[in-house]
């Protein structure tokens, strides 16, 4: 039935724009001059029919469910009326599992309620279709006598698409602000039961947290910095490795190869940032794992199985494109005239490099280096599968650490109640990740902007 | 670098053998250049941008410590062959430059010459102000600095100063060195690339429109200044303004469609062109 009115949305939006297209055109022939152009009108008319269909849908999901439950637990008798919404819930599951046919109903009762359901269902839907169709035939009869020589139709319709980019991107930001608050009050609600003071700078992560109030040792202890080392210390792995390996490469793509192995190249190397973390994961923990410890114990070092170089090495390979791909495109934006003025200087292509086109592209590069770092700081998968889980504070690389991330998807995996200090955690986690990240990001688009100025 | 710089001159003598034994004829009149000696003397230059040819046999003289003005309408080829005095079409993968072209008598496309090192003696300022996004001060001593000319920090900030001074601009600018070139004005970023292109210390400087993109009044300093500058350097200069050719220029190039039309002192070319298509061009013809 939802399908049927989607489909019945699309045909109207195709014969009003028939329908609009076609009055205008009868207009023009009629050699009246349009202010518009045709398939503008017809644009205007499909989309003022569109949109109160759309509304009605919108209206329409979140209170048809209600009206549908009030309706069934109406139908029963005195007797069977929930107390308590837990009880309401429990008396639901009954009634549509009788409605569907999916178990027996326990009762007479309910199985008549699961009929009221079914009706319900079906008045709630048939309402739905009914005001779609009024809503689109007042907005056509409403549209179609403005199609006229005058009508703005152009305008009109260029204002309905700017509205349209608005809710776009009015989804985006309150998205993001919605993300923000809930994970700020869950943050909240966990300083309440545990000291912010000792989550920021406490120097011990355990956070097992008593089941039985009779169990001992077990009170949780939330000291986040070991989580904050170990994040930092496969970060700084990672950087090691995609710095210099990705700058380079953009120096190689953007100032000497040709244009034919760039463009092979190029798209290969982004392919890198196409894998799955996971993949990177495995093959951090299965080859390069080993490997660090077959060749740690070679010359005599001791190497965790899981070690946070290990990660950090693999980390380092998967954002190698984030900082070439971001690096090569500020080095190419860098104008050929400043290149063109060196060399006619007299300084050779290193030169030419070194002195002019990395320091002219040096704030980009340093933002390209700053959202592959965002990037590593929020990357999971590879430290879950190849760095441990162990919150030892430690600077040594050849040790298993753990980093916020992973202590996120343990805290919040399995079967928890989600008020306890420990699941809370996870959230103050996240907001401290979260204001990182946010933070690095902000400054890195704003030295963008503020070199993008510089050259044009 | 100075080694190369000697074997030029010490060439001085092969040089007199060399035009003899290519003995071809100037397009234009040959008494011209009792003045100076040519500093440039290019013959039979073609280039080809892929399959595209750009320049059919250029052959000129260019006299040393004078102005050389290249005329023409856009496309035909001024930017070019200037281009091809300091091997900047070296830097075009598609370009393929052949003939002569002679600095004091020494070939500057031999095999054995670095580009690099004739970019040193041959300057070039550009259409549009190109100052690298550094302090005014690094700008000018952008070149001392790469090719090690000075020895001493004392040395380099005496460079530093002359230069400005040569390109007028030291006193706009004596107080802030250590700000960036980016925030002069558009006639001071062209002065500064003038003074950048000094510092070296080149034999020649080449202007490739370099006023096209100033107002009057910084195009009037420009103009001014690439006179004082003949004093001491050889100046060749492309220009979309004939009374801008007129103003500064001693002779006057002009080019069509990739051929050397017309070559020889300004005043006869603005009065008396002796071929139609100057004549033409000079009159607002085309162009
Ligand atoms: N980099 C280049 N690649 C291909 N063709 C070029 C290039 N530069 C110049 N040309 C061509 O060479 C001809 C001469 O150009 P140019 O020397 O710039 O003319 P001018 O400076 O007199 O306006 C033009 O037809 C132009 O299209
Ligand atoms: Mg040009």
């Amino acid at each position: 039935m939802i399908a049927l009115y989607f489909v019945l949305t699309a045909l109207v939006a195709i014969s009003a724009f028939a329908v609009g297209r076609a009055r205008s055109q009868r207009l023009k022939v009629a050699g009246v001059r349009l202010h518009s152009l045709p398939s503008y009108h017809g644009l205007f008319l499909a989309a003022i029919c569109t949109v109160p269909m759309l509304l009605a849908v919108a209206a329409w999901t979140p209170l048809a469910p209600r009206y549908v439950e009030a309706r069934a637990v109406a139908a029963l008798p005195e007797a069977l009326q929930p107390a308590t919404g837990l009880e309401h819930d429990a008396r639901m599951r009954e009634i549509v599992m009788a409605a569907e046919g999916r178990a027996q109903a326990p009762s007479p009762e309910v199985a008549e309620a699961g009929r009221a359901y079914v009706a319900a269902q079906t008045t709630s839907k048939t309402v739905l279709l009914v005001a779609g169709i009024l809503a689109a035939l007042a907005a056509f009869s409403w549209g179609l006598p403005r199609i006229s020589a005058d009508f703005r139709a152009r305008n009109r319709f260029e204002a309905l698409t700017l509205w349209l980019l608005i809710a776009c991107s009015a989804v985006a930001v309150l998205t993001t602000i919605g993300i923000l608050f809930s994970v700020m009050f869950e943050t909240l609600r966990f300083f309440q039961r545990y000291p912010w003071w000792d989550f920021l700078f406490g120097l011990q992560w355990s956070p097992q947290t008593a089941i039985r109030s009779d169990q001992i040792g077990a009170s949780g202890s939330f000291g986040a910095v070991p989580l904050f080392v170990g994040t930092s210390l496969i970060m700084v792995i990672a950087m090691l490795v995609a710095g210099p390996v990705g700058l380079f490469a953009a120096i190689y793509m953007s100032e000497y190869a040709t244009p034919r192995f760039r463009s092979l190249a190029k798209p290969l190397l982004e392919v890198l940032a196409g894998i799955p973390t996971v993949v990177f994961g495995f093959f951090a923990a299965l080859t390069v794992a080993p490997f660090i410890r077959r060749t740690g114990e070679a010359l005599g070092l001791s190497v965790a199985s899981e070690s946070a170089l290990a990660a950090g090495l693999v980390m380092g390979v998967m954002i190698i494109p984030f900082v070439s791909s971001l690096s090569d495109d500020v080095i190419t934006a860098v104008p050929q005239s400043l290149r063109d003025g060196s060399y006619a200087m007299g300084s050779t292509k290193a030169e030419t490099i070194k002195r002019v086109i990395l320091p002219a592209a040096l704030p980009g590069i340093v933002s390209a280096f700053m959202l592959a770092v965002s990037r590593a700081v929020g990357e999971t998968m590879i430290v879950v599968m190849a760095a441990g889980l162990a919150g030892n504070l430690t600077f040594n690389p050849l040790e298993a650490v753990t980093t916020v991330t992973v202590q996120i998807k343990t805290l919040l995996t399995g079967d928890q109640e989600f008020d306890s200090a420990k699941t809370l955690s996870a959230f103050a986690l996240g907001f401290v990740l979260f204001f990182f990240t946010l933070t690095l990001n902000v400054i890195a688009l704003r030295i963008v902007r503020k070199y993008r100025e510089q050259y044009d | 670098m100075t080694d190369d710089r000697e074997t030029s001159h010490n060439q001085g003598p092969t040089t007199v053998n060399r035009m003899a034994d290519l003995n071809m004829p100037l397009t234009s009149a040959a008494g011209l250049f009792t003045a100076n000696a040519p500093k440039v003397t290019a013959r039979d230059v073609t280039v080809h941008y892929g399959d595209k040819q750009a320049l059919f046999g250029v052959s000129i003289d260019i006299p040393e410590k004078s102005v050389t003005a290249f005329i023409g309408p856009s496309g035909c080829g001024k930017s070019t062959f200037l281009r091809c005095i300091n091997r900047m079409n070296d830097t075009i993968p598609i370009c393929r430059v052949a003939g002569e072209i002679l600095i004091d008598g020494a070939d500057i496309y031999d095999r054995r010459l670095d580009p690099v090192l004739l970019r040193a003696r041959v300057g070039m300022v550009f259409q549009k102000p190109n100052p690298f996004p550094k302090t005014i001060y690094e700008n000018v001593a952008y070149g001392p600095r790469i090719h090690g000319t000075t020895a001493s920090r004392q040395e380099l900030d005496g460079v530093v100063e002359t230069s400005l001074r040569k390109a007028g601009l030291w006193d706009e600018v004596k107080d802030r060195l250590d700000q960036p070139g980016t925030g002069l004005s558009g006639g001071q970023q062209q002065r500064l690339c003038i003074a950048r292109a000094i510092a070296v210390g080149p034999e020649v400087i080449l202007m490739d429109e370099p006023c096209s993109a100033l107002d009057p009044i910084a195009t009037a300093r420009i103009e001014e200044l690439i006179f004082e500058l003949a004093a001491n350097f050889t100046i060749v200069i492309v220009t979309h303004s004939m009374q801008q050719a007129a103003r500064v220029s001693q002779q006057t190039a002009f080019f069509h469609l990739g051929h050397l039309v017309e070559y020889g002192a300004t005043e006869q070319i603005f009065t008396a062109p002796s071929d139609k298509r100057t004549q033409d061009y000079i009159t607002g013809r085309f162009g």
